[in-house]
């Protein structure tokens, strides 16, 4: 293990039954990294994550989050954790302040820190304005903003995204995919970042390519290209997962 | 760590209180039910079902006095089953997963969540137990303050019941099934109408069952604290289940053991 990778995964397998959604997948994030798992629907993504943030235990192999086994330390591991679900889980009644205040309470943050912290946070997402506006009164893109913004309060050294920009529009996605990209490398974040949508992977991050529950590439988008004789990463990932890209 | 545990409660506590001002709705019609069976459904059996003296009361009491304490279980049985079912929403919506991931240990979150729904559920049963009181169900002073203990105990055990529900729910839709096959047994076939020696006249075996049924010694508990009387075999009969339902919920919320893992 390299002494920064903040999420190191060996030899993770797990079953539903008699199928296999992950079959010894292993791989790292490093710090400051931003790392893309692509795969196509039912590639075991979900099930990754429901892995590292302990949601499930997996039977077989190692989760650390940040030197922590997420199974013989969950407590530890956990607090290093932010994540933001694919589904929205906002209080819809609550305003923006108190569902970030829900969240600082279950990190055991001073009130005082919070509030610091929320106004911190909102700013840097532009959304301080809107702190005491009902969460049901913002769009898409400004709810995800909210959630980033929540994930990162406890201030984790690793950031799970599922899927974060599903049911976004144009811009909002890109100016999510900016924003992510940014804090990556300002604040020396690790980040997992589960989509299937190809546009938003930069030429500097770091490409996990998963298929039917198995490790097809993990490297820098440059060496997978490489390796897989391609130009673009939808020729590659159309070879790697033994299929036609849709368009 | 005791710090960031208690920060936490007050947290879960706080925003359960805050959802609860939002959802006057949820509030008023669990005071409706209640009330409805107080003021329409006692007055017309006022006459048919009568009651015996039998303890904690020392005179003949009219059936809306009967009644009274198990419809304070009433509102409890229902918030509770209420909470298992914000909490299978939650699940599906992704909120309970926000609650989860926190850095806690999960027996301590599930039992957070199971206070602040409970601290939901007395409030509920004092502002109910108010209107009798203003209605003409005449209950002594100290009784107000004697049921609360009692209530904090029954609102944990039923709320117990409904985490444990919900870690076995896999879906929103089934929780029509939880109306018919937990709440409506459990009122029906316990103390909370009728005592139980007139169920006995009529079906020993219905008797026998009613008084194994968990909500029944929750009824009765009130109902002696009302009048400031401490009914200790009801106490350890809702004590237990209560240990019973919680230990059971929290093994079903485990990662490994529990549903969580067997559910995609």
């Amino acid at each position: 293990m390299s002494h920064n990778a903040i999420l190191s995964i060996a030899n993770i397998s797990y079953t539903y039954g008699p199928k296999k959604a992950l079959d010894r997948v292993s791989f790292s994030v490093k710090e400051g990294q931003c790392a893309i798992l692509l795969g196509p629907n039912g590639a075991g993504k979900s099930t990754l994550f429901s892995l590292i943030t302990h949601l499930y235990d997996a039977p077989s192999g190692t989760i650390c989050i940040d030197g922590h086994d997420v199974r013989l330390k969950p407590l530890k591991a956990l607090k290093a954790l932010g994540v933001v679900f694919q589904q929205s889980t906002l209080d819809l009644d609550l305003t923006v302040r108190q569902n970030l205040l829900y969240h600082a309470a279950l990190h055991g943050i001073k009130r005082r820190e919070a509030e610091h912290r929320i106004e911190e946070e909102l700013t840097r997402f532009g959304m301080l304005e809107r702190a005491d506006e009902k969460t049901r009164q913002l769009n898409g893109g400004h709810r995800r903003r909210v959630e980033i913004a929540r994930a990162l309060l406890h201030r984790p050294r690793l950031l799970l995204l599922d899927e974060p920009t599903v049911g976004l529009d144009v811009p909002s996605r890109k100016a999510l995919v900016d924003h992510l990209h940014a804090l990556c490398r300002d604040r020396q974040l690790a980040v997992l970042w589960a989509t299937h949508l190809i546009d938003e992977i930069a030429s500097e991050d770091h490409l996990i390519v998963l298929h039917q529950g198995q490790l097809k590439a993990s490297g820098a988008v440059s060496d997978v290209l490489d390796e897989t004789g391609h130009e673009t990463i939808e020729a590659a990932f159309a070879q790697l997962t033994g299929r036609q890209e849709r368009t | 760590m005791m710090m960031h545990a208690l920060r936490a409660l007050i947290g879960i506590m706080s925003r359960e209180c805050l959802r609860f001002v939002h959802q006057r709705e949820r509030f008023i019609s669990a005071l409706v039910r209640p009330l409805l069976w107080l003021f329409i459904f006692a007055a017309g059996f006022r006459s048919t079902l009568g009651v015996a003296i039998i303890p904690p009361y020392e005179t003949y009491i009219l059936y809306e006095v009967y009644i009274t304490p198990g419809l304070l279980g009433m509102v409890q049985l229902f918030n509770g089953m209420q909470s298992s079912l914000s909490m299978v929403y939650d699940r599906e919506m992704g909120s309970m997963k926000t609650l989860l991931v926190s850095p806690l240990p999960r027996s301590f979150l599930l039992t957070s969540k199971l206070l602040a729904g409970v601290l939901i559920s007395v409030i509920q049963a004092i502002v109910f137990l108010l209107i009798a009181a203003a209605y003409g169900i005449e209950i002594p002073a100290i009784g107000f303050l004697t049921v609360l203990p009692a209530l904090i105990l029954s609102g944990l055990m039923l709320g117990a019941l409904g985490l444990l529900l919900s870690s076995f729910i896999k879906q929103l839709e089934n929780f029509a099934g939880v109306m018919n096959f937990v709440i409506f047994p459990m009122f029906f076939l316990s103390s909370a109408l009728y005592p139980l020696w007139r169920i006995k006249e009529s079906n020993p075996t219905l008797a026998l069952i009613a008084g194994y049924n968990p909500f029944t010694a929750a009824v009765e508990l009130i109902r002696f604290a009302l009048y400031g009387q401490f009914n200790l075999e009801a106490a350890l009969i809702t004590l237990f289940s209560l240990l019973f339902f919680l230990g059971m919920a929290i093994w079903g919320y485990n990662p490994s053991k529990g549903m969580m893992s067997r559910r995609s």
